[in-house]
């Protein structure tokens, strides 16, 4: 076991590698530090002063890879990609635009990327367990046919949506929560209802859609068959056996993006004004920042990748009959 | 009038992918193997009235991809000026919603500004809602307003309604001929269901879209059916407009996914040992990256090539559509892993099949057994990815344009127009009618999408089968 997790880690680092080259390729060889600066300060009427300014004050006046004026190991040392992208790896993300620490930032605002994310995935797994159970208990019925298509129309809302209803039928029309905004502690909490409402339901059509198709091809199954053939109700049957089983693909398919929520959701975040880790992607993106674009992408893919490593384990965990090597 | 014909690139790949497609579909209907699938989402009621639906999309933004530049009024003959606006033969189609523009924002089927201005009145000068230039222009007193409207609807459904029950007629007497019944008989049939394919569905839908254009055309041809944006445009002539767009995307973008994930995912299941190692690493790093930021970056990239190559494109059409298609590839870049890795599964169990290697034993080619034994048992998975992700994109533009990384701010593309409608919520009167139209487009699309995707999945999983 903990050979396998030791050799899953050690797989990770060339996947990090990969990650940290594709992106210093995007962001300093087929986009160079000088039409960063040209984006930065407008296309036309700049100087090549002004661009030579803006690339002292960011760091990016040194060479790429290379740097042949300096001496011994500062030849690799003094150049972009150590400074930029391999300093990524021991976590240093260096200044944002703005002249804050982006490490900072990333700790401060995980947690309310966190107190939005967390509610949403625990309370949108439930409701869509239920409605999921719900047709398949009915299901080959009408509802359970009305039920899908349901599910298909929900869907076929744009996200969006349901946040700008969601604003402005229960904010501003009915005065019921804040449109947006946050606060820490226990009066932080009327201000995640909304943001968390707004999630589950967007998320209620695609999830017990998914979630009814797993159901139902357990219940195909001949321990189904057996287990009814015992003499159990179909309730019994459901929750004892299918949904225990259900869970499995269902579970380790919640680990993968458990990392994955301290990035928060960009779109939501932004709409109701969370200080989180999302909306401070967005705000780097809008603003062109992209030092802390490129922090994002680092820490979005390690973060991807401690999730598949946690499903790898998580399936041993709950279904004995996988065993690891 | 003459005009100078205008092909921008996403024209081009489109006609070229329709071509495709009619390709396919004579060959599928030489192959009763192929053909039978088809018939089975052809049965569905659901499937072929969202087809239906899908088919009137389509053929709008098809129309929509004729592009034209219309010369110039004052120019000389032999040396000849064309405007540099770029227009389609659906704009020539709709050319009064385009002309008719407002000052600003009104509500639909106003006949009066959103806004009160100072207005001249019996030599006085007043501050009231000053009367549209064409919404209700040619009413004469706001009391003749909503028994106008009333009447251009009930027309415009009677119309709809004349022109179903010709079709329906023609329909009905047409398959009476065909299968040389009564046409008593096959409309009874028709009525009770017994027809062998979702005639009642098919008809009701058809109607129901005739009804609905019939209404539509006759009160867009006096009013703005959903109101003005804020520069006075057309709101239904945006919505329309947008419909281009949104296919673009959706299928453009799966003719950038289908070469890599085809390619990749069936040479790593295929080939196995160090092809699969690489094609993995591939996958996974790009998989790991989150999408949004690597499609920002891609766009902010494309957005500077734009900014810094100015002499390329002629007209602001060209650089926008240019924009469009950097969207279209990146998006498929970055969705190619999750089709590619089924095929990969998909591959790894067809290759240890006993024709497979019986093939391989005989000493078949690689190229030969992946394009005759490999290829035709992924196709259907492949097809599902297609129609699956359709929507999926279509829904993704509006939240990239909201992000800022969608398409150009001055292309028609519903993300735009809920990205500029959405603080306008805030107004009093709310101004809705902007966002509602776009979600309302959009709405019709994805799920008509979804639901034919449902139907043509259905039919081509052989999982599917078994279950029911």
């Amino acid at each position: 076991m903990l050979a396998y997790i030791l050799r899953r880690v050690l797989y990770a680092i060339p996947i990090l590698i990969g990650v940290n080259l594709l992106t210093f390729a995007l962001f300093f060889v087929v986009n160079t530090p000088d039409d960063m600066a040209r984006l930065q300060l407008g296309v036309k009427h700049v100087t090549p002063e002004a661009i030579e300014r803006w690339k002292v004050e960011h760091g990016y006046d040194k060479p790429l890879l290379l740097n042949v004026q300096a001496q011994g190991s500062a030849q690799f040392t003094d150049t972009i990609f150590f400074q930029h992208s391999a300093a990524m790896f021991a976590f240093e993300f260096g200044k944002g635009d703005d002249g804050r620490d982006i490490g900072n930032e990333i700790t401060t605002r995980m947690g309310p990327s966190l107190a939005i994310a967390l509610p949403v995935l625990v309370i949108g797994l439930m409701v869509n367990i239920t409605f999921a159970l719900l047709m398949v208990f009915f299901r080959a019925t009408y509802l359970d046919l009305w039920g899908v298509v349901l599910c298909v129309v929900l869907m076929s809302i744009s996200g969006l949506f349901y946040i700008i209803a969601g604003q402005y039928f229960i904010a501003k029309l009915w005065n019921l929560l804040p449109i947006s905004g946050f606060a820490g502690g226990i009066d932080g909490f009327k201000f995640i209802l909304l943001p968390v409402l707004v999630s589950v339901v967007a998320g209620i059509g695609s999830g017990s859609r998914w979630y009814r198709t797993i159901f139902l091809e357990e219940i195909g199954k001949d321990y189904v068959r057996t287990a009814r053939a015992k003499g159990l109700s179909e309730v019994r049957v459901l929750f004892r056996h299918v949904l225990k089983n259900g869970m499995i693909p269902i579970l380790t398919g919640v680990v993968v993006v458990l990392p994955l929520l301290f990035m928060g959701s960009l779109i939501t975040e932004s709409f109701f004004g969370i200080p989180g880790l999302g909306s401070y992607t967005i705000d780097a993106i809008q603003a062109q920042d992209f030092a802390v674009v490129r922090a994002m992408v680092f820490l979005g893919s390690f973060l991807y990748i401690v999730g598949l490593i946690l499903t790898d384990i998580s399936y041993s965990w709950v279904d004995p009959r996988v065993r690891l090597q | 009038m003459s005009f100078m014909p205008v092909i921008l690139w996403t024209d081009r790949l489109i006609f070229a992918l329709l071509a495709g497609v009619l390709v396919l579909v004579w060959f599928i209907r030489r192959h009763e193997h192929l053909r039978a699938p088809w018939r089975l989402v052809a049965q569905r009621p659901m499937a072929m009235g969202a087809a239906l639906v899908l088919g009137v999309f389509v053929a709008i933004g098809l129309l929509d991809s004729l592009h034209y530049r219309e010369r110039l009024a004052d120019s000389r003959a032999d040396a000849p000026q064309y405007s540099v606006e770029v227009l389609s033969v659906f704009d020539a189609l709709v050319n009064g919603l385009r002309t008719r523009q407002e000052k600003t924002y009104s509500a639909p089927l106003a006949m009066q500004l959103y806004a009160k201005e100072f207005v001249e009145r019996d030599g006085a000068t007043v501050r009231d809602y000053p009367r549209l230039h064409y919404g209700g222009a040619h009413l004469t007193h706001a009391d003749a307003h909503g028994p106008d409207i009333a009447r251009r609807a009930l027309v415009g459904l009677a119309q709809g309604l004349a022109v179903g029950l010709l079709l329906f007629g023609l329909l009905a007497a047409w398959q009476a001929r065909r299968t040389q019944t009564h046409m008593g008989a096959w409309l009874e049939a028709w009525a009770t269901g017994r027809l062998g394919w979702p005639a009642r569905t098919v008809v009701l839908v058809l109607a129901l879209m005739l009804l609905l254009g019939g209404a539509l055309i006759q009160l867009a041809s006096g009013y703005h059916v959903f109101g003005t944006d804020k520069v006075g445009q057309d709101v239904l002539y945006i919505s329309l407009k947008s419909i281009r767009t949104g296919l673009v995307i959706g299928t453009l973008t799966t003719l950038v996914t289908l070469p890599l994930a085809i390619g990749f995912g069936i040479a790593a299941g295929y080939f196995r040992g160090w092809v699969d190692d690489v094609i993995q690493y591939i996958y996974t790093v790009l998989n790991s990256i989150p999408g949004v930021l690597l499609i920002a970056a891609a766009v902010l990239i494309v957005q500077v090539a734009i900014e810094s190559n100015p002499e390329l494109f002629d007209t602001a059409a060209a650089r926008a559509d240019i924009r469009l298609l950097a969207l279209c590839l990146i998006l498929g870049v970055t969705s190619w892993t999750g089709l590619a890795r089924l095929l990969r599964g998909e591959s790894l169990k067809l290759r240890t099949l006993d024709y497979v290697e019986a093939a391989r034993a005989f000493g078949v080619s690689h190229a030969r057994i992946i394009s005759r034994h490999i290829f035709p048992n992924v196709f259907h998975l492949v097809l599902i990815a297609i129609v699956l992700d359709f929507s999926g994109l279509v829904l993704a533009e509006a939240v990239l344009s909201y992000v800022g990384v969608g398409v150009d701010p001055t292309m028609y593309s519903w993300g735009n127009m809920i990205n500029g409608a959405r603080l306008e919520l805030a107004r009093e009167p709310t101004v809705w009618w902007q966002l509602g139209a776009a979600f309302v487009f959009m709405f019709t699309l994805v799920l008509a999408a979804n639901l034919f995707a449902d139907g043509v999945r259905d039919a081509f999983d052989p999982r599917m089968g078994t279950r029911r």
